[in-house]
C-alpha cells in the first residue's frame, strides 16, 4: 500500500473553489479542538464570533477599523510577491510611513484638510517606499538577502520610532507618555460614520486594491511586473529592464505599507507611538497568501483576518476562552489554504497493497 | 549486421500511461534482447520520456508491465528497476565533480558502515574499461574532465552496477563527431558482449550509423520498427511525422552588405560558461553563418553579445556600422535584430503568461501594443490569433498559457514573435533542438526565406546536419576562439569535426 503524488496540469475553477471551502471546513474544525478542550461547544464560540465581528453597526465599523491596514499590508505583500520580491518589512515601513505623515502634518504645514490629507499620505507613501527601495537597490548591487534585510529593518524602525517619541518628538502635553506630538485636525482622517471609528482609510485600501488590480491587468508597469515575477530570465531576454522594474515594484510596496502607517495615525490615534501596529505588517503577509495575491481577493482576506480578531476579543469577554484563538483560526486558516494550494498542484494515488500491476 | 541475438532480456508490454485527458503511452510493446542496440526515435511529445521514466519507476503505468529477463517489476520502484539491472545515462551527468572517477563509479554501490575495499573495485572498473574501450583516467577528479570523458565515466557507472540493459539519453548532444564516432564503437562492442542497449536520439544519421533496430513513437504509440539494414533517412522521418517531408531547398546566396561585424571581440565572464577570446568575423545582409562547435566552446558568449545580453570586454561589435556599446536587448529588437534564444523555454517564454503576452513581450511598450502606459489588449489578441494561424502553432487560443505549449510550438510562437518584425539580423540559436521532423523543416524554411528576404542570419547549432541544410558558410568555435571555415560547400562533416576538435584550420583546410 502506498501513497504517490503526481503534478497536475491544470486546475479547474470549480476544484478551486472546491479546495478553498474544504480549507474553511477543515480550518473551523481544527479550531474546534481547543474549544472542546476548554470546555465549552464550539458552535457557540464560533456564533460569538461571528456576532463580535458582524452583530450591530459598531461591531461591523470596528471590523472594517481593524480592516483598514490589513488591506493596505496585505497590498503590500501582494505587489511585492507577485514580483517575487520578498518584503518582510512592512511593519518598519508602516512606522516610517507614520513618522513621515506626523513630521509633516504636526505643523510644518498649515493647509487646508483637501490639502493637507493627500500631502501627509504622499509623504507617508514616499517614505515608505524608500524604505523598500533601499533593500531592493542593496539587493541588485551586492546581492544582499532583501528577506533579511527587510526583517531586520522592522526592529530598528521601532526602536527608532520609540527613541523619537521619548525624545525630540516627545509631546510636552502627553503627561509623559510616549507619544508623539499630534497631527493637526486638518491632517485627521474623516470618519465614515456618526459616532463610528471606521475612517477615510479604509477608502484609500479599497481604492488601492482597484488601482493595483488594474495597474497588474492592464498597464505596461503590471505586463512588466508580471513578467519579472513569473520568470526573470525570459523577461531579461525579451528586454523587460528588470532592475527598474524591481525597484518600482520596491516603491510601491514599502509605499502601501507606509500609507497604512499615514491611515494609522491620522485615521484611529492621531500622534505617532511605538505601539501603533500590533504587527499588521506581518499579518498583511498572512492576508496576501489568504487571497493568493489577487488584490481584490486582499480586501475581502484582510475582512476575514480582522472579523476574526474583532469577533474573538468579543467571544473572549463572553466565554472566558482566551482571544489567542483568533491568532489560532487565522493561521490555521493559513496553513489549510496553504495545503489546499498543494492538492490544487498535485494529484494523490492511492495503490493498495497486493496489485502491483494491472496485467499481473 | 545484425549479430547472434541472444533471449529477450527487456519487454514492455502493452503500456499505457494517461495524464488527465493527454494518453502519453497508448498500449506501447517494446522488446529489446541482449546484444541488441534499439534507437527509440519520436519527436518531442512522442511519449520517449514518459516511457523511460516508467521503466524506471519514477511514474506509474495506469496498464501493463515492464518485464526484465521475464520476470515482471513492481511498478514505481526505481530501485527494483536498478536491482533488476537497468541504467541509465541522462543528458545531464549526474557526477560529483569534486571526487575522482572511481570515486564516482563506486559511489552508492557500497554499505555505508562496511570497510570498502577500493582495490577490488579498481581491479574491476579496470577490467570494464580493458573490455569496453572506454578509456578514461579514473583517478582524476570528474572536474578535470572533458565532456566526452565524463560521459564515459558514467557509462561506467552503471556497467560497473552490471547493467544488462543500458539506456543512453541523447547521448551524442555534447559530443565532437569523432567523439560521437568513437562512442559508437564502444557500444556495438558492449553489445557484442550481450550488453542491450536504448539509445534515444532526433539525430537520424547517427541512429542509422549505430544501431540494431529502430523503433519510431509518435504520439504515444509505436509508429513503426525497423531492422536498421533496411531502413532510410526518408523512410524513418515518414514515420516520425506520418506524412512525407519535404526536404528545404536553398539557392545559392547574395551576399550583401555587412551588418554585423565582430572585431577582436573578446568576452571573459558574466552571462556566458565558456569565454571568447578575439573573435572577428563578419554577417553580411543575405546569407546565413553557421557556428559549429561542441557545446560550451563560446558559443553562449556570441549569441548574448548578439542577444544584447552583454557587451564585449574588449574589440567592438558592430551593427550597421556602428559600435554597440551598451547591453540593452530591447534597443537591439527596435534595431531590428530577432533573437531565438537557446533554451526556449526557459529564456524564450513566460510560461505563465498567455500566448498573446509572449507574442507582445519584446514590444509591450511599443505603439502597438501600448498607449498612456496602458496594454491595447485588443491589439495583442489580434496579432496572437493572426500569428497562430500564419505560424501553426497549435494552442488552445491566444489566451493559452505558453507553458501548456510544446517544445515546437514553443518555437513557432518565438519565430511568430521575432520575423513578424521583418527583421534584418537574425540570431537562430539551436532553432530546432527537440523539434519533430515537420517542425525543423518549417523552421529552416521560414530561415532560409528570411535570408532570401535580404537578413543575415547567424545560426548556432550543434547538429551538423542542420548547419550544412542551412549555411552558406561556417566558422567554427574551439575554446573560445573562432575559425573561419568558408563556404560550405568546401567543407564536409569530417573537416568541420577535426576543426571543432581544435585542429587549426592550417592543417585541416588545405
Amino acid at each position: 500500500m502506498s501513497f504517490r503524488l503526481e503534478p497536475r496540469a491544470d486546475a479547474s475553477v470549480g476544484l478551486k473553489i472546491t479546495v478553498s471551502l474544504l480549507a474553511a471546513v477543515a480550518a473551523l474544525l481544527l479550531v474546534a479542538v481547543p474549544v472542546l478542550a476548554a470546555g465549552r461547544s464550539p458552535l457557540d464560540a464560533y456564533a460569538l464570533i461571528l456576532q463580535g465581528a458582524f452583530g450591530s453597526m459598531f461591531a461591523f465599523s470596528e471590523t472594517l477599523n481593524r480592516a483598514t491596514p490589513l488591506v493596505l499590508t496585505g497590498l503590500a505583500a501582494v505587489v511585492a510577491f507577485r514580483a517575487k520580491l520578498w518584503n518582510i518589512g512592512a511593519e518598519g515601513q508602516l512606522y516610517i510611513g507614520a513618522l513621515a505623515a506626523v513630521l509633516v502634518g504636526s505643523g510644518m504645514l498649515q493647509l487646508p484638510p483637501g490639502l493637507m490629507i493627500p500631502t501627509i499620505m504622499i509623504a507617508g507613501f514616499v517614505a515608505g517606499g524608500l524604505m523598500m527601495v533601499v533593500p531592493a537597490l542593496l539587493k541588485q548591487r551586492f546581492g544582499a538577502d532583501e528577506v533579511v534585510i527587510t526583517l531586520l529593518l522592522n526592529f530598528v524602525v521601532i526602536l527608532f520610532v520609540q527613541m523619537l517619541v521619548e525624545g525630540p518628538l516627545k509631546d510636552p502635553a502627553s503627561m509623559g507618555w510616549p507619544q508623539s506630538v499630534p497631527l493637526l485636525d486638518a491632517a485627521d482622517f474623516p470618519k465614515l460614520l456618526p459616532r463610528m471609528r471606521v475612517h477615510l482609510g479604509l477608502i484609500v485600501g479599497v481604492a488601492a486594491a482597484i488601482i493595483l488590480w488594474v495597474v497588474v491587468r492592464k498597464t505596461v508597469l503590471g505586463f512588466e511586473i508580471r513578467a519579472v515575477g513569473e520568470s526573470r530570465a525570459a523577461a531579461r531576454f525579451a528586454g523587460i529592464p528588470v532592475n527598474a522594474t524591481m525597484l518600482k515594484v520596491a516603491l510601491i510596496s514599502g509605499g502601501l505599507a507606509g500609507l497604512a502607517g499615514v491611515s494609522e495615525v491620522a485615521g484611529v490615534k492621531g500622534y505617532l507611538s511605538a505601539d501603533l501596529s500590533p504587527g499588521f505588517g506581518y499579518s498583511g503577509i498572512v492576508v496576501a497568501m489568504l487571497a493568493g495575491l489577487s488584490p481584490i481577493g486582499t480586501v475581502l482576506a484582510a475582512l476575514f483576518v480582522a472579523a476574526v480578531f474583532v469577533g474573538a476579543d468579543s467571544m473572549s469577554r463572553a466565554t472566558g476562552i482566551s482571544s489567542y484563538l483568533a491568532d489560532l483560526v487565522v493561521a490555521l486558516s493559513l496553513l489549510s489554504v496553504l495545503v489546499g494550494g498543494f492538492f490544487l498542484r498535485f494529484r494523490v494515488r492511492y495503490e493498495p497493497a497486493g496489485k502491483p500491476a494491472a496485467g499481473e | 549486421m545484425v549479430d547472434q541475438l541472444g533471449d529477450v532480456v527487456l519487454s514492455l508490454e502493452g503500456i499505457t500511461k494517461r495524464f488527465g485527458t493527454l494518453v502519453a503511452n497508448d498500449g506501447l510493446d517494446l522488446n529489446l534482447r541482449r546484444g541488441e542496440i534499439l534507437a527509440l526515435l519520436g519527436e518531442n511529445g512522442a511519449g520517449k520520456t514518459t516511457l523511460m521514466n516508467i521503466l524506471f519507476g519514477h511514474y506509474v503505468q495506469d496498464e501493463g508491465v515492464v518485464r526484465v529477463a521475464g520476470a515482471a517489476l513492481p511498478p514505481g520502484s526505481p530501485g527494483a528497476a536498478l536491482a533488476a539491472g537497468v541504467g541509465m545515462v541522462h543528458q545531464h551527468f549526474a557526477l560529483a565533480e569534486n571526487l575522482s572517477g572511481l570515486d564516482n563509479i563506486r559511489l552508492g554501490t557500497e554499505a555505508l558502515l562496511r570497510p570498502s575495499s577500493g582495490r577490488a573495485a579498481r581491479s574491476k572498473v579496470q577490467q570494464i574499461i580493458t573490455d569496453s574501450g572506454l578509456d578514461v583516467d579514473i583517478d582524476r577528479k570528474v572536474a578535470a574532465l572533458s565532456v566526452g570523458e565524463k560521459q564515459r565515466v558514467e557509462i561506467l557507472k552503471a556497467l560497473y552496477r552490471d547493467v544488462r540493459v543500458l539506456i543512453l539519453d541523447e547521448p551524442t548532444a555534447v559530443l565532437t563527431p569523432q567523439e560521437s564516432d568513437g562512442l559508437f564503437l564502444v557500444l556495438r562492442r558492449l553489445a557484442s558482449r550481450g550488453l542491450a542497449v536504448i539509445f534515444i536520439s532526433h539525430k537520424l544519421g547517427e541512429v542509422l550509423a549505430v544501431s540494431h533496430r529502430i523503433a519510431v513513437l509518435r504520439g504515444g504509440k509505436k509508429a513503426g520498427e525497423l531492422v536498421t539494414a533496411n531502413a532510410d533517412r526518408r523512410a524513418i522521418a515518414d514515420l516520425m511525422v506520418g506524412k512525407a517531408v519535404a526536404e528545404v531547398k536553398r539557392s545559392a546566396p547574395v551576399p550583401g552588405e555587412a551588418l554585423v561585424e565582430f572585431r577582436g571581440v573578446s568576452l571573459r565572464r558574466g552571462v556566458a560558461r565558456a569565454p571568447l577570446s578575439d573573435a572577428n568575423f563578419v554577417l553580411r545582409a543575405g546569407e546565413i553563418v553557421g557556428v559549429a562547435g561542441v557545446s560550451g566552446n563560446g558559443q553562449a558568449a556570441i549569441a548574448a553579445l548578439l542577444s544584447g545580453l552583454a557587451v564585449p570586454d574588449s574589440g567592438e561589435m558592430w551593427l550597421y556600422g556602428r559600435a554597440v556599446t551598451s547591453a540593452d536587448p530591447r534597443a537591439l529588437v527596435a534595431a531590428g535584430v530577432a533573437r531565438m534564444p537557446e533554451d526556449r523555454q526557459h529564456d524564450g517564454v513566460v510560461g505563465t503568461m498567455s500566448v498573446a503576452d509572449n507574442i507582445a513581450i519584446e514590444d509591450v511598450r511599443g505603439k502597438d501594443f501600448a498607449r498612456m502606459g496602458l496594454l491595447n489588449q485588443r491589439a495583442m489578441r489580434a496579432r496572437a490569433t493572426a500569428a497562430i494561424a500564419a505560424y501553426d502553432i497549435r494552442c488552445p487560443g491566444p489566451d493559452a498559457e505558453a507553458r501548456l505549449l510544446s517544445g515546437g510550438n514553443v518555437q513557432k510562437l518565438i519565430l511568430a514573435r521575432v520575423l513578424e518584425r521583418s527583421p534584418r539580423v537574425i540570431l537562430a540559436n539551436q532553432p530546432t533542438r527537440g523539434l519533430d521532423v515537420g517542425a525543423q523543416a518549417e523552421v529552416h524554411r521560414r530561415i532560409i526565406a528570411a535570408r532570401d528576404g535580404g537578413a543575415a542570419v547567424m545560426v548556432i547549432s550543434e547538429d551538423l546536419d542542420e548547419l550544412f541544410a542551412l549555411a552558406d558558410r561556417f566558422i567554427v568555435v574551439h575554446a573560445g576562439e573562432i575559425t573561419d571555415a568558408g563556404p560550405s560547400e568546401r567543407l564536409d562533416r569530417g573537416t568541420v569535426g577535426l576543426l571543432m576538435a581544435g585542429q587549426t584550420s592550417a592543417a585541416v583546410l588545405v
